[in-house]
């Protein structure tokens, strides 16, 4: 019995494997005859991609690459590595995958900015900027459904998060706001004092009083949401999904009525600042990673300490070990002496304070405003990151990367629509697609917790 | 079984979703009062007994304006009516997906696919009544079942949860709809982002049609094809091979699969029933009531089926009548928003509300002090990333 299991999955994986070489040499092929024959690259063509973000300590040189050649280079690349994995196999199929796909988009790059220039570090710069709320999603994901919990309302915990840390955070930085029509101050005057007080008491420009209490009015309001989650789903064993759906639907309906009930008439209930970047300095002096990793606002440097803490907390600690056994078999735990109740309780409210403050992101990290139904998807698509990186931190983050690279591209495919010829609506479908791609497996089946989304009883 | 047995049966049933609404009801009039700023100036300058009268008037003035605006005449019920017609299609649609064990939250996409098939068909050909119409109504059905169908595929095949999949298929009918609508389904000049005309040859016929000079009266021959679509889906379900199939299903996959069902075909034929619902839903009304194709035409059925599927326990007869309610309940939102000024949104939190207490039947049992019940099991079962 075993052994014909055993033959069925290596011929499955030779299926894949040939796939897998079939893809590559198909992506050299598109090369070819999309980019280089069917377009009007000429041999004297150049693309230029820039490697600075604004001012640089030390200025490097753009890149100037030959755009024909350089097109041809990476198709015969793509075709080498297919061939090769046809004919012999790689060991690393999903790292070849990876490789390949990168090539292809630079090969796209290179090809859609052809005799112009292109932002590269800036657009890379944007990639993090948009996978960090895919990624505090992601991470929500994680700290839930380790312990067991699916969790699909980090999309409304976010969007609750959003809406609630701009509020608290724009009533203490409008603290002396009068009422447009009749012209009264708007807040009672402790509440005003207290406003004033924060202002005094400001430290630094990148990390003002009233946005970090807003953050934590986020975290809160997450966090209550996802204890309510966790007591449908644990309390009255309600399907997790459905469960998470009514959060979903509730945040949007709630915030969208408070929205059109006060944040419209009163914009001093809605206008918060954000936070600015926070240069680390001799980092930010590195070219290239400096502009890109530390010349970055407060909240991307919470989200790399929890993408490390998380990962460390959930490999190397007790606690993290607890959470993945009350994930993997609750009865086992709960024998071992484990309170698997308590345990699911921590795990998704903690997530729901992760999801809060990746909410706050949307407003404070970005417009300083909210608007309905701002996060438009972002937790699902965190959702997905969360399979893609297979539950686990690292994994997350690197998949919220992929597609904060995906909406970054497609931004700035936008300025370089008269030789992109692919409507703007197209290429914003790109983040989706990917999603449903990732979803259905091309990478290998990822396996969740065993026990994600089955209700512990105890006998 | 004797009548009366029969009888209290049907209440038991029924107790619980009547109460799930009424508590959902009353929960939404203190959000609304709770959230109005006359109430609390009211306290403060008024004092209490001027503070609680506030209260009472601003929930009076609320669902007043909402009951009246729904039931109030002969006109508000008619337009109570044509809000359900939609909600019977979208809600089956989410109802057959719980009976097969899927989640459908992608009927919102499915309708505007059926609705942009259904307007290119309408818009390109000129073909007699008898033909034209019947073939909008049924291309607008088939694009949407055809595009359900794929999650059910990428579901049965790979695994890939329908939840995520259909949200993100949303979202590409959405991008998909906004670049159409100012493309090849835009009309003549395209000035605006509107679709041509549906001619008269594709009208399901509105009793207006019939009557000179007035526009009172928009309810359409789609709500009889909504419940005629109703009676078809109870047959299906309860009454054939394939329903019996689909049920299984859903009930436990492992067990159909054991027993010689093909779980793969009855995924992808239980998603394509259902889209094929949601795309009725999207012709019906661009067909019925609309008779344009524009941005924001679906406004939300297809989420506000959710609760419907829920709060009609996936039951054909069980969605009519929630249906009707929610149907009666927007149409009521709407003049509240008009007179009351109370955003509509206000009813997404009770429908999240009533999907609460229909999953969770043990929080009204507890706040009514029922009986608990051993078969509680009022909310499907929907399976997890991996199965």
């Amino acid at each position: 019995m075993s052994s014909m299991t055993a033959t069925i999955s290596a011929t499955l994986k030779e299926e894949r494997s040939m796939k897998m070489g079939i893809f590559f040499l198909f992506l050299a092929v598109a090369i070819v005859f999309f980019f280089i024959f069917n377009s009007n690259v000429t041999s004297d063509m150049t693309t230029t991609f820039g490697l600075n973000r604004g001012k640089a300590a030390i200025e490097l040189p753009p890149l100037e690459l030959p755009t024909q050649m350089t097109l041809w280079a990476v198709a015969i690349l793509i075709g080498f590595i297919g061939g090769w994995q046809l004919s012999k196999g790689f060991k690393n199929v999903n790292g070849m995958l990876l490789a390949a796909c990168l090539l292809f988009v630079f090969a796209f790059l290179t090809w859609a900015a052809r005799g112009k220039s292109m932002n590269m570090v800036g657009m890379l710069y944007e990639s993090l900027t948009r996978a960090t709320p895919i990624a505090f999603g992601a991470l929500s994901g994680i700290l839930c459904e380790r312990a067991g919990v699916v969790n699909i309302a980090i999309e409304g915990m976010m969007l609750s998060g959003a809406m609630v840390s701009v509020v608290v955070a724009s009533i203490l930085r409008n603290h002396d706001a009068v009422h447009p029509e009749t012209g009264e101050m708007l807040y009672p005057a402790w509440l005003s004092s207290i406003g004033s007080t924060l202002e005094m008491m400001n430290i630094s420009d990148a990390l003002p009083w009233h946005l970090m209490i807003g953050l934590l009015g986020g975290i809160f309001i997450g966090g209550l949401l996802a204890a309510f989650h966790a007591w449908l789903s644990i309390e009255y064993k309600v399907d997790q999904i459905i469960s998470g759906t009514v959060i979903n639907i509730f945040s949007l309906g709630m915030t969208s009525f408070l929205s059109q009930r006060f944040l419209q008439p009163l914009q001093a209930l809605n206008s918060s600042g954000t936070f600015k970047p926070m240069p680390i300095p001799g980092l930010s002096n590195i070219p290239i990673i400096g502009p890109l990793l530390f010349e970055r606002p407060f909240l991307v440097y919470v989200l790399f300490a929890l993408v490390i803490g998380i990962h460390v907390m959930l490999f190397y600690t007790r606690w993290g070990l607890r959470t993945i056994a009350v994930g993997e078999h609750p009865k086992a735990a709960d024998t071992l002496g484990i309170n698997v109740f308590r345990m699911r309780y921590i795990n998704v409210i903690v997530g729901g304070m992760v999801a809060g403050l990746g909410g706050a992101y949307f407003t404070l990290g970005s417009v300083g405003r909210f608007d309905e139904n701002l996060t438009a998807g972002k937790g699902f698509i965190g959702l997905a990151a969360m399979i893609f990186g297979k539950w686990t931190a690292l994994g997350a983050f690197g998949a919220s990367l992929i597609f904060g690279f995906a909406d970054a591209l497609q931004q700035k495919l936008q300025i370089f629509s008269s030789q992109v010829p692919i409507p703007s609506e197209f290429l914003l479908m790109g983040p989706y697609i990917i999603t449903i791609i990732i979803l259905a497996g091309v990478i290998g089946r990822a396996i969740p917790p065993a026990a994600d989304g089955i209700p512990y009883e105890k006998e | 079984m004797s009548n009366t047995k029969l009888v209290r049966e049907a209440l038991e049933a029924l107790l619980i979703p009547i109460l799930a609404v009424i508590t959902a009801l009353i929960i939404g009039g203190f959000i609304i009062v709770v959230t109005d700023p006359n109430v609390y100036s009211a306290f403060r300058e008024g004092g209490i007994v001027a503070g609680f009268s506030a209260v009472a008037g601003g929930v009076w003035i609320a669902y007043s304006s909402m009951f009246m605006g729904s039931l109030g005449s002969l006109r508000n019920m008619s337009e109570s009516l044509v809000e359900s017609t939609p909600y019977i299609f979208a809600g089956l649609a989410v109802a057959v997906g719980f009976r097969g064990g899927l989640f459908n939250i992608g009927v919102e996409g499915q309708l505007l696919v059926g609705a942009m098939a259904s307007v290119y068909v309408a818009t390109n050909f000129s073909l007699p009544w008898i033909i034209h119409m019947p073939l909008c109504i049924i291309v607008g059905m088939l694009a949407g079942g055809l595009w359900a169908a794929i999650a059910g595929y990428l579901k049965a095949e790979t695994g890939a949860h329908e939840v995520i999949t259909t949200i993100m298929m949303n979202y590409i009918v959405y991008l998909f709809f906004d670049w159409s609508i100012n493309g090849f389904l835009c009309r003549e000049g395209c000035a605006s982002p509107v679709s041509g005309l549906v001619p008269e040859s594709a009208f399901l016929p509105q009793i207006n049609d019939f009557l000179v000079q007035s526009t009172a009266y928009r309810i359409h021959a789609g709500f009889i094809i909504a419940l005629l679509v109703a009676t078809f889906i109870w047959w299906i379900l309860f009454k054939t091979t394939i329903g019996f199939e689909i049920r299984t299903v859903g009930a436990n996959p492992n067990a159909a699969r054991y027993g010689g069902i093909n779980t793969t075909k009855v995924t992808v034929m239980t998603m394509a029933i259902s889209g094929g619902l949601a795309g009725l839903a999207g012709a019906a009304q661009l067909l019925g009531v609309n008779r344009v194709l524009a941005s924001g035409f679906s406004a939300g059925y297809g989420f506000d089926a959710i609760a419907l599927a829920l709060l009609g326990r996936s039951h054909p007869l069980g969605v009519v009548l929630a249906a009707i309610l929610f149907g009666t309940l927007r149409s009521g939102a709407t003049s509240m928003q008009l007179s009351a000024e109370i955003p509509t949104d206000i009813i997404a939190v009770i429908q999240a509300l009533v999907i609460v207490f229909i999953a969770a039947p043990a929080i009204i049992r507890r706040i009514y002090r029922l009986k608990p019940k051993a078969d509680d099991e009022g909310a499907p079962v929907v399976r997890g990333w991996g199965a």
